[in-house]
């Protein structure tokens, strides 16, 4: 009986260890989770700024990307891109921009989230500037022209002809992060 | 004396009361233990059925006519979460504990008050996931999985007592299987090698690591949940930099070898149920040993096929969709061993013989509906309808609930020293097994012509199938009647004595007890011989 209780202990030990291990990991899927969206683009999600370099552009084929906008939750803000979609060469720059006016009747701070459909086409869509790398604050009344600057990396399948990039306006008055520079026009 | 009298028999009923509470509650007995999980699992059984009972008299018709949505919701969320923590997992764990010392030639469990705290913790538990029924505003009503944000921004404040009675299911869970794995590996009897356990043994301890990995997995997600709905952090919400479809990664990480967990100590039971009736020993158990290890591996890799819909990439669509593939072949290999174990045995078909063929047939119908959802493509169809509803309810219905009834009655003898009443056995056997069919066959058609889950009205063409089903959903729920009148009978020992062995062609340590199991057994480790007990 006294060899077992010692060989009890040892098992149990080993065990609670792995059970503490494995909490850990359940943690760890966080991060591991972010990383892999971002470099597989899986989720649709674009990644962080990008320094743009000296792209090739590929003059034989035309892409069109779309904007989209929406809102989450009710939340009482006008939310739209300027242009409905461009046309552009693979490794080309554009400048587009968004506009965003808080009617909410108070000083709010918002997040936009990107997506791209489809997801795997993630990856090629480069932004140099982007009003969703920050989040954005706004007075009550305020509306403001939002940039984003990108290009489609030329290394994007041939057989893609059309892309959808569409931002959703979170409330992120909870998660602020540091006091905004922005100053929007009154309108 | 008669102002005296009353206080001795006051005393003496002080004095019983004290003798069962210390019988009961603080009882380090794996036979107690074992009995307490037993009650538990019963009555929440008897619980989550009644909503079940109100889920199908809402769909009998279209249109809306007991509950309201909101309340139909909480429903199908409570139902869902109490039968697989309250009802499944519980027997499977009492199972555990009464049988596996008795099987292996051990005196108890290795850690005997560890195995008190882990059952005592369980009731109060789902008395937390019972009480948020009667909170001011909704109880959980998000279905079992509770997706984010669902769960998160959009719960109602009874969704914390849901989070803390998982963590208390959990940390039970977690005690039970450290304790399941000690008993195993250290106190087998001497001469009894892991390849010589009984497979019973074998399904748990494989089980049991399943447990050990991912409930922490799933007290982090609900951990994460908690400090998302109260302290600030977004792991689940994009406004703070979250992800929802993390939730569900997360999730169904837990989620997949759930699934494993309920089947595979049913796997156990109808692999040591199905030799004692055909009186062969049980074929390829080698095999079997490892089909249970390699499902339970296997289970890891599966989980994003509950999410080809969320837009996930192609190439993890394919991933997923073949590895799931992948889980029917030691699936089939256990199917075939047990068909092969019949195979010109010398059988009959007793109650607990008849709930193990009974599930080796409906448990593969489950399995083949398991296949058409792992395709992508048809799985886009299928998803959030009806067909997911049966193809669930048949592995867990008469899967891991016919199991659990063959193992009633199968080693009920040995538990109370009476055989329970054959007739009334074959009477919830047939009227079980029969409007089991009614209820969910019906349900593969409702969702192949698009009927979704979750509604508690539905488009007029559905009406037919949805009558049937709840008419089958109904006798089902009254047979149960008879197994719980069955096995009260059998407790007060109303019916014939059990011999020792019980069962002519059982084979294994637990029949060299006397009937029913003495509060002690094995206090000195038995002698074993490999061939005198059919493990090889």
């Amino acid at each position: 009986m006294a060899v077992n209780k010692v060989k009890n202990k040892k098992t149990v030990l080993i065990l609670i260890v792995f059970v503490v291990a494995m909490f850990g990991f359940g943690y760890a899927l966080v991060p591991l989770y972010n990383v892999l969206c971002n470099i597989t683009g899986l989720n649709g999600k674009t990644s962080g700024q990008y320094a743009y370099g000296s792209n090739e552009i590929d003059k034989s084929r035309w892409v069109t990307v779309e904007f989209d906008a929406s809102k989450n939750a009710h939340l009482p803000w006008k939310f739209y891109p300027l242009v409905r979609k461009v046309k552009l060469h693979p490794g080309e720059m554009k400048r587009i921009a968004y506009y965003a006016e808080n009617d909410s009747g108070k000083t709010m701070t918002v997040q936009a989230i990107p997506s791209v459909t489809p997801g795997e086409m993630a990856i090629y869509l480069k932004k140099t500037e982007c009003f969703c790398f920050d989040q954005q604050t706004l007075k009550n009344g305020e509306g403001m022209d939002m940039p984003m600057v990108f290009h489609l990396d030329p290394s994007i399948p041939k057989h893609i002809k059309r892309i959808t990039l569409s931002y959703t306006l979170f409330d992120a008055s909870k998660f602020k992060q540091k006091p905004s520079s922005n100053t929007g026009r009154i309108k | 004396m008669s102002e005296l009298a009353p206080a001795i028999t006051n005393r003496t009923f002080t004095n019983k009361m004290l003798a069962f509470i210390k019988r009961w509650l603080f009882s380090t007995n794996h036979k107690d233990i074992g009995t307490l999980y037993f009650i538990l699992s019963g009555v929440v059984f008897f619980i989550a059925g009644m909503m079940a009972m109100l889920i199908r008299a809402e769909l009998y018709q279209p249109g809306l006519q007991f509950v309201q949505p909101d309340f139909y919701n909480q429903m199908i969320t409570l139902h869902g979460l109490m039968m697989i923590f309250g009802v499944v997992m519980p027997f499977f764990t009492g199972l555990a504990n009464w049988m596996i010392p008795l099987m292996l030639g051990a005196p108890d469990m290795a850690l005997p008050r560890l195995n008190n705290l882990s059952f005592w913790i369980l009731p109060f538990a789902f008395l937390l996931l019972i009480l948020s029924l009667l909170l001011p505003g909704p109880a959980p009503n998000f279905g079992w999985t509770f997706y984010a944000p669902l769960s998160t921004q959009y719960g109602p404040p009874s969704t914390d007592y849901m989070i803390f009675a998982i963590h208390l299911m959990g940390i039970s869970s977690i005690l039970g299987a450290i304790n399941i794995i000690a008993t195993i590996l250290n106190l087998r009897t001497p001469g009894m090698r892991l390849m010589d356990m009984p497979i019973f043994c074998w399904s748990w301890l494989i089980t049991a690591f399943l447990l050990l990995a991912v409930m922490p997995v799933l007290a982090g997600t609900v951990t994460m949940m908690l400090t998302d709905r109260h302290f600030g952090t977004s792991f689940f919400n994009p406004a703070g930099g979250g992800d929802p479809l993390l939730f569900q990664h997360l999730f169904w990480f837990f989620g997949h070898p759930e699934v494993y967990i309920i089947i595979l100590p049913a796997f156990g039971v109808i692999s040591q149920i199905i030799p004692t009736f055909s009186r062969k020993p049980l074929f390829g158990y080698t095999f079997m040993v490892y089909a249970i290890a390699g499902i339970a591996i296997l289970s890891f890799l599966v989980w994003a096929h509950h999410m080809f819909v969320t837009g996930i990439s192609l190439g993890a669509e394919l991933f997923f969709m073949y590895v799931t593939m992948l889980i029917a072949v030691p699936t089939g290999v256990k199917v075939f061993n047990w068909v092969s174990t019949m195979w010109r045995g010398a059988m009959t078909f007793e109650t607990p013989m008849l709930f193990a063929v009974g599930f080796v047939i409906l448990f593969t119908i489950g399995g083949f509906s398991g296949l058409m959802l792992s395709m992508v493509p048809a799985d886009f169809q299928y998803h959030d309808t009806y067909f997911v509803v049966a193809h669930f309810h048949y592995v867990l219905v008469p899967g891991a609930l016919f199991s659990a009834f063959a193992a009633i009655y199968y080693w009920l003898p040995k538990w109370t020293g009476h055989m329970y009443n054959e007739v009334m056995g074959k009477w919830h056997f047939w009227l079980t097994a029969i409007s089991v069919n009614v209820t969910f066959f019906p349900m593969h058609f409702l969702g192949l012509a698009g009927m979704p889950r979750r509604i508690p009205d539905y488009a007029l063409q559905f009406s037919d199938f949805n009558a049937i089903a709840s008419i089958g959903a109904f006798v089902f729920g009254a047979a149960q009647l008879l197994l719980l009148y069955n096995i009260i009978q059998t407790v007060r020992g109303k019916y014939k004595k059990a011999t020792d062995q019980v069962w002519e062609g059982a084979k294994g340590l637990e029949w060299t007890v006397a009937s029913p199991a003495p509060h002690h057994t094995f206090s000195t480790p038995p002698k074993f011989i490999p061939e005198q007990h059919g493990s090889k």
